[in-house]
């Protein structure tokens, strides 16, 4: 492959940095720009893994640009598996930046980002669970997205997954064992343990997979949608979010006829915001148009401000908003406090408790006064999306959350596998039959980490490095 | 000893020659003969055609898997276990329909006798009496050798680079068989030894003549040997047994045949009966306090023993907390009083063996006949072989059975069809006849002996079968009697008969599929008295059938137009119906698995060539020359790390094509 070159560390003034030249030619543009203190070339006939002192020139001039310690990491022995030169310089932006244009002129090619690990996967020195890792970090939008990637790239999911495989393994390899020895593997009463057992594995695998909508969420922003029949407040409550006019605001019902879309940020949680027109049965045309579709947005969101008037009394179309509302999760703004309130929270919930589709006895769902007239409540509001997403903080850089979605489907594979088993208990199948969905468990969570080599992967990640024919 | 000159000079003509006539020997003469070859297979005696030196039964948890595909494939095991046992049990069908195995006692001398008497009477087949002691070869090109397109053998499309070619064996006795393939069944015969205790004799299995000459001859040609042993329990005078103090084990009432060709109600008899007892503390104390004169733990066994048919001594010291063992006693045959001290092999010495078993109840005054004793043996690293069980390096020698590292009857029998019908093909030049992971056990069998890096002798187990419940042995028929009937060794009448009983199958899993019952009166009574819950809607036979509650027969209640089918039939729609989403689930497993053995390497692929494998995982690829990824994620050594070094560089070979 042909010679990449770029600076490896961080484009700002620091102490230390490294030029990095990676490829066949890599030795020879480093010789090209480092010498020895008495001006010598070094670096073709230097000692892998070892570093010189010298001098980066500039090839044209042969001026001195920087006092360099230089190293020359002969293939498959480096980062990318290829020949690699380091140069390890002064940390100004400056000094760097000329160092780097010095190799550049000797023949090297500027890096595109991520260059430097899509070689190393393709020379095998990378898992593919790494591989896809690095593709993350290289795509986070944001530091928080950054550090889970991170944490992926060092393991802490193969760790967590790997726990889990073994507690599968050993249950599998029992059952195996009672097959072949019967005499010395007792299967008495071996059910009724293992699902005890599975309990516990399927409530680790649903937290992890909880996470992944967090993960999404982090890396994507909450899909949020106002909804609320008309003139109750919802435009001003999105105007007062965004701190400024957006949405027409009338005092006559059905203003909003379209659907509007913003993002707020609420400290480290982007909400991306819809706001909808009024849900009510209506005779015209083109409010019946904005109706449906803020009706198709509720379908697909994470989440849904539903703005409701203190002042009036709740009707049908609060009831139709509350069957559209189905199973997400919902924060209920009873929307002009500032007014005399004839609704009552506990108006509220016997509405959504009238909704079958509603899980019960779960934190998904909370109720607020707020004047968006008058800015009351706005707090309230962020820290309440907080605690339904996030528990109350979003989590440190530390817990594991699952940001890919290929994780999440393994997951949720390995989840429904385990699931399956506990059935099978259930239904008193022979033990034998437990080993089909244990395996399935086992495998889905393996190609997680790599242990399952999966092709599909090896497809996705060609053509995300954009591998030529 | 010196040789006229008149003995070099003689020499025969034949297509095939068999070496040893064990289980596996003698499935390998058959098959070649079967298919038209002119085939001799050697013994040390005749009399000992199809002995069964050890346990006095055929089949077994796994075993019985592989008797039933052998039957399927055309092999003769399982017609000759009818002919010649004396009881028959189903085992565990307590548990579900994939671990069920058939297992029958056999008369020893009878199967001897009829297997002898079927080689016998089979055409293009001669059995010798003669030590085969060298193998005749000749040096090829590497390259030289064709592997014929067709045989599909490297489906890369690649020449396999066999160095050598057989010619021919020389006995002992100097007179040459000249042929175009050798299958190897030495079984434990090369270089044996026999111990009891300290007392070691240079003879095969009970007593009979070991071949001593062979392995030179083989190590010569570059075949690379390893030492095995394995060991077999005492046999007891039945008249010396108190059988009061033991649980009788009786046979099935329905007795099931092994062979799918074999009338059931043709083998309907009167069975006799085996025994159940125990060891105790007693037994497990005098085993423990002699264990320095056990030739294992004092060192003098060499070889590597099987881990899961372990002798006493192994148990009592691996189980040390359980305070006793099974012991079976079965005979040996009808016109014999010796009966099998089952569970309790050993090489202990004689006065320890007396003592050991008279702690066990019921055998307190035993006498014994036959002692217990460790058999030490040459056989190989089956890795040297390719799935059609030929040597890679050398074209025309096959082997199969104990030679190539594995134990058990049933695990020879199995390897030797396979090995004598590629011979077979090997010489017609014909496609081979190979058999995959997730179409029989006989496919791990021998995946597992070429692959893997077996330390001890192989034993088939229901655990090493991945897709078992798509491997029953009540359908073994259905998965391999086409390959059987392609190979030229199935009937058309047996073939037909198999196609008539897929139709029948078939035809039945869509009734009851598409016959619906409403929710009336009289169905739900009929749920109610099956302590099964009512139907809500209408509800076909297929669905009321899933119920773990109720069974094919019991729906006849409700399904009053149905046809009378084979039991045969039933027992397949049944279970085809009842675990419908689990072979399903299973299928999907076996799609997986398919996909990556699809991927091919290509045989001359240069490992060396490619960058970041492990020096251990390309030591390996080089040396097992896997055809496919899946072939490669199964070698000892190599990771799924290095299989995604594989992948990738596949992928980037292929699209750096042009």
């Amino acid at each position: 492959m042909d010679t990449i070159a770029a600076i490896a560390t961080g484009m700002t003034d620091s102490g230390v940095g490294i030029v990095r030249i990676s490829g066949s030619g890599a030795v020879e543009v480093g010789d090209g720009i480092v010498r020895s203190p008495s001006g010598r070339r070094i670096l073709k006939k230097a000692e892998s893994h070892r570093l010189y002192y010298g001098f980066v020139v500039d090839p044209e001039d042969g001026a001195e640009i920087d006092e360099v310690l230089a190293v020359v990491m002969r293939g498959p022995r480096s980062f990318t598996g290829e020949d690699t030169v380091e140069v390890q310089c002064h940390g100004g932006v400056l000094v760097m930046r000329r160092i780097l244009e010095c190799a550049l002129r000797c023949g090297a090619r500027l890096a595109e980002p991520g260059e430097f690990t899509k070689r190393a996967f393709l020379n095998g020195r990378m898992d593919l669970s790494r591989a896809e890792a690095v593709m993350d970090v290289i795509g986070a939008q944001n530091d928080r997205a950054l550090g889970y990637s991170l944490g992926q790239l060092k393991g802490r999911l193969s760790g967590k997954v790997g726990e889990l495989r073994g507690r599968i393994l050993y249950e599998t390899a029992f059952i195996e064992s009672a097959l072949d020895d019967p005499e010395h593997f007792d299967l008495d009463g071996y059910g009724e343990g293992l699902s005890g057992k599975l309990d516990g594995m399927i409530e680790e695998l649903r937290r992890l997979i909880g996470t992944a909508d967090n993960g999404r969420l982090i890396k994507e922003g909450i899909r949020t949608v106002i909804l609320g029949k008309p003139n109750v407040g919802k435009s001003s409550l999105l105007n007062c979010l965004l701190g400024e006019e957006r949405a027409i605001v009338t005092d006559v019902a059905g203003t909003t006829r379209d659907v509007l879309e913003e993002s707020l940020r609420l400290g480290d949680i982007c909400l991306n915001i819809v706001d909808t027109a009024g849900i009510r049965d209506t005779e015209d045309a083109v409010e019946r148009i904005g109706v449906e579709r803020a009706l198709r947005y509720a379908r697909e969101a994470d989440f849904i401000v539903y703005v409701t008037d203190a002042s009036m009394e709740l009707d049908e179309n609060d009831r139709e908003i509350v069957s559209v509302i189905g199973d997400k999760r919902t924060i209920v703004l009873l929307n002009k406090s500032d007014l005399e309130a004839v609704v009552t929270e506990e108006e509220i919930r016997a509405l959504f408790a009238e909704n079958e589709a509603y899980p019960s006895g779960e934190e998904r769902l909370a109720i607020l006064h707020t004047s968006a007239k008058e800015g009351a409540g706005i707090e309230e509001l962020e820290q309440a999306v907080k605690e339904m997403f996030f528990h109350g903080e979003i989590g440190s850089s530390n817990e594991i959350v699952i940001t890919s979605m290929r994780h999440k489907e393994a997951l949720e594979e390995a989840c429904g596998a385990l699931m399956l088993v506990k059935g099978s208990i259930e239904d008193g199948m022979p033990e034998d039959f437990y080993s089909i969905d244990l395996m399935n468990a086992y495998k889905a969570l393996g190609r997680i980490i790599g242990e399952e080599v999966d092709d599909d992967l090896v497809d996705e990640i060609f053509s995300k490095f954009c591998m030529g024919k | 000893m010196g040789l006229s000159k008149y003995m070099t000079e003689f020499r025969e003509k034949v297509d095939v020659c068999v070496v040893g006539a064990g289980h596996a020997g003698c499935e390998a003469a058959l098959a070649c003969a079967r298919l038209g070859l002119e085939t001799v297979i050697f013994t040390v005696a005749v009399d000992s055609i199809a002995l069964m030196p050890c346990n006095p039964n055929i089949g077994g948890s796994s075993k019985g898997h592989l008797v039933r595909e052998l039957d399927a494939l055309g092999g003769e095991m399982g017609k000759n276990i009818d002919r010649t046992f004396i009881q028959s049990k189903m085992l565990n069908v307590s548990k579900g329909p994939a671990v069920h195995s058939l297992r029958a006692q056999a008369d020893k001398a009878e199967y001897s006798r009829a297997m002898r008497k079927v080689l016998e009477g089979q055409e293009h087949l001669t059995i010798k009496q003669a030590e085969v002691c060298e193998l005749l070869w000749e040096e090829t090109q590497a390259r030289d050798v064709l592997d014929g397109d067709a045989s599909g053998r490297n489906p890369s499309g690649s020449k396999k680079g066999y160095g050598k070619r057989v010619t021919g064996v020389r006995t002992f006795t100097g007179m040459v068989y000249e042929c175009g393939a050798v299958v190897l069944c030495t079984g434990t015969y090369l270089g044996a030894r026999c111990l009891c205790g300290e007392s070691i004799t240079y003879t095969g299995p009970n007593g009979l003549q070991a071949a001593a000459h062979l392995t030179d001859s083989l190590r010569e040609m570059g075949i690379e040997l390893r030492r095995f042993k394995t060991g077999t329990p005492a046999r007891m005078d039945r008249r010396s047994i108190d059988f009061t103090k033991m649980e009788e084990q009786v046979g099935d009432e329905r007795i099931t045949p092994f062979s799918f060709s074999t009338d059931p109600d043709s083998i309907q008899k009167e069975q006799v009966s085996c025994w159940l007892t125990y060891t105790n503390e007693k037994t497990h104390e005098i085993i423990r306090d002699n264990l320095d004169r056990s030739p294992i733990y004092a060192g003098i066994i060499q070889g590597t023993g099987p881990r899961y048919c372990p002798s006493i001594e192994d148990k009592v010291v691996k189980f040390a907390d359980k305070e006793r063992h099974q012991v079976f006693i079965e005979p040996e045959g009808l016109h014999t009083s010796e009966m099998y001290v089952g569970g309790m092999s050993s090489s202990l010495p004689e006065d320890v063996q007396l003592a050991m078993y008279r702690t066990v109840p019921g055998l307190e005054r035993c006498r014994i006949v036959r002692n217990a004793y460790a058999i030490e043996y040459d056989c190989i690293h089956a890795g040297q072989l390719d799935a059609t069980l030929e040597f890679r390096n050398v074209k025309g020698l096959f082997s199969a059975g104990q030679f190539n590292g594995s134990s058990g009857y049933e695990e020879a029998a199995c390897q030797g069809l396979v090995a004598g019908v590629n011979a077979a093909m090997s010489i017609l030049g014909k496609p081979p006849l190979t058999i995959d992971r997730s179409e029989g056990y006989i496919g791990v069998l021998i995946d597992d002996l070429v692959t893997k890096d077996n330390r001890e002798p192989y034993r088939m187990m229901t655990s090493r079968a991945e897709y078992r419940l798509l491997l029953r042995q009540d359908n073994a028929d259905l998965r391999l009697r086409k390959k059987g009937y392609e190979a030229g060794l199935i009937s058309e009448e047996e073939y037909q008969a198999l196609l008539e009983k897929e139709r029948l199958i078939d035809r039945e899993v869509e009734r009851l599929k598409g016959t619906s019952v409403g929710a009336n009166r009289e169905i739900q009574n009929f749920l109610e008295a099956h302590g099964s819950s009512p139907l809500k809607t209408a509800a076909s036979l297929a669905e009321l059938l899933c119920r773990p509650e109720l069974s094919y027969e019991a729906l006849g209640e409700i399904d009053r137009g149905r046809e009378a089918l084979p039991a045969a039939v039933l027992e397949q729609v049944e279970i085809e119906i009842k675990y419908e989403g689990y072979i399903l689930r299973q299928k999907r497993q076996v799609e997986q698995f398919r996909k990556m053995e699809k991927k091919l390497i290509p045989q001359d692929m240069d490992y060396d060539g490619v960058p970041s494998l492990r020096l251990e995982a390309r030591q390996h690829l080089k040396q097992f020359r896997p055809s496919s990824i899946g072939q490669a994620s199964r070698i000892s050594g190599v990771s799924p790390a290095d299989i995604s070094v594989l992948l990738v560089y596949l992928e980037r070979y292929g699209r750096e094509l042009p």
